[in-house]
């Protein structure tokens, strides 16, 4: 529901970017989704084609890497995806943290 | 074939809405107003805890933002009771944003006092958000169940208050202290967790202080 205003934002960056390089048409979108950034990819992707279409990314294609959360173990400190209904950590039994990877949500690059 | 140049970038999307929610936020303490973003899930009793709330706080101004999908349910109730009140109808959307609130704040005319903005009932989409607030405070209850830190892990970790809601009604359901806890412990080590009844009022008086000792 909320992908529509940020599939505009997401254009207008990349916009930006293009003219700052003098670029007037973009080819491809890099973006980084995490899984738990509250937005979903597919959506984007879905918004994405409406409203590039009067502007220079129309012909760009969007490629959207997802990135699963991770928890830290508080114990052994290693990275691992939860279980349903967990947080204990499936290498030591110790309990995992929420860490940043999987709520990045931004634009790594275009390709002009 | 393909020529492509690449154009690193490397901008979060989220720009605007921080942007906008770290002014609203400065504004806000400019003008003496602590503001707390209340989240929980439709029915957990936002606005009733609200009210007990308000009810209590002896001297310092409340004032409220309501968000709600398109009723104006609250709003009504809130104002019955003298309450400094506006609402804004989202329309469909799952949460509030800050251009939203920038625009709610403007037109309530503030100062000196705590502004409570009940954001919509949903679990999900208003953790994500920064609309400008001091703090975050989170509504559960025990008729939701005890497994609600493991199925939204981001509202019991963003939060900076948790609030156990519907206590009376400990007798008869099922609900887990323990293991409700232990979820919210491996995500959250640092926000306190009250327990009251929105209904009776037990429990309020604890929110309250801790509200009034985070002021300023
Ligand atoms: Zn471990």
């Amino acid at each position: 529901m909320h992908e529509y205003p940020i599939t505009k934002r997401i254009i207008e960056i990349s916009e930006e970017f293009a003219k700052k390089n003098n670029a007037d048409d973009i080819k491809q979108i890099n973006l980084v989704v995490g899984d738990y950034s509250g937005y979903v990819a597919s959506s984007i992707e879905l918004y994405f084609d409406l409203i590039a279409e009067d502007s220079i990314c129309k012909n760009a294609v969007l490629n959207i890497e997802r990135v699963e959360p991770k928890l830290k173990c508080s114990d052994c400190g290693k990275l691992f995806k939860r279980k349903p209904f967990s947080f204990a950590c499936p290498y030591c039994q110790g309990e995992g943290r929420p860490t940043e990877i999987g709520q990045e949500f931004y634009i790594k690059s275009i390709e002009v | 074939m393909s020529e492509n140049n690449e154009i690193e970038v490397m901008q979060s999307v989220y720009d605007k809405n921080d942007e906008v929610a770290k002014q609203i936020n400065e504004a806000l303490t400019a003008k003496g107003i602590f503001a707390i973003n209340v989240m929980g899930a439709p029915g957990a009793g936002k606005t009733s805890t609200l009210i007990k709330i308000i009810e209590r706080l002896d001297g310092t101004t409340p004032y409220v933002i309501e968000g709600d999908i398109e009723a104006d349910i609250d709003t009504k109730t809130l104002l019955a009771l003298g309450v400094k009140t506006i609402q804004i109808n989202t329309n469909g959307a799952c949460h509030l944003d800050s251009p939203l609130i920038g625009e709610a704040v403007e037109s309530l005319n503030i100062k000196d006092g705590i502004l409570f903005i009940e954001n919509i009932g949903n679990l999900v989409c208003p953790a994500e958000f920064q609309i400008g607030e001091h703090v975050k405070m989170l509504i559960s209850t025990v008729t939701e169940g005890s497994d609600k830190p493991y199925k939204y892990p981001l509202a019991f970790e963003k939060a900076n208050i948790i609030i156990i809601n519907k206590c009376d009604l400990l007798p008869y359901v099922d609900f887990d202290e323990e293991y409700f806890m232990k979820g919210v412990r491996a995500l959250n080590k640092t926000a306190p967790v009250f327990k009251i009844s929105s209904k009776t009022g037990e429990g309020v008086q604890d929110v309250v202080s801790w509200i009034k000792q985070n002021l300023k």
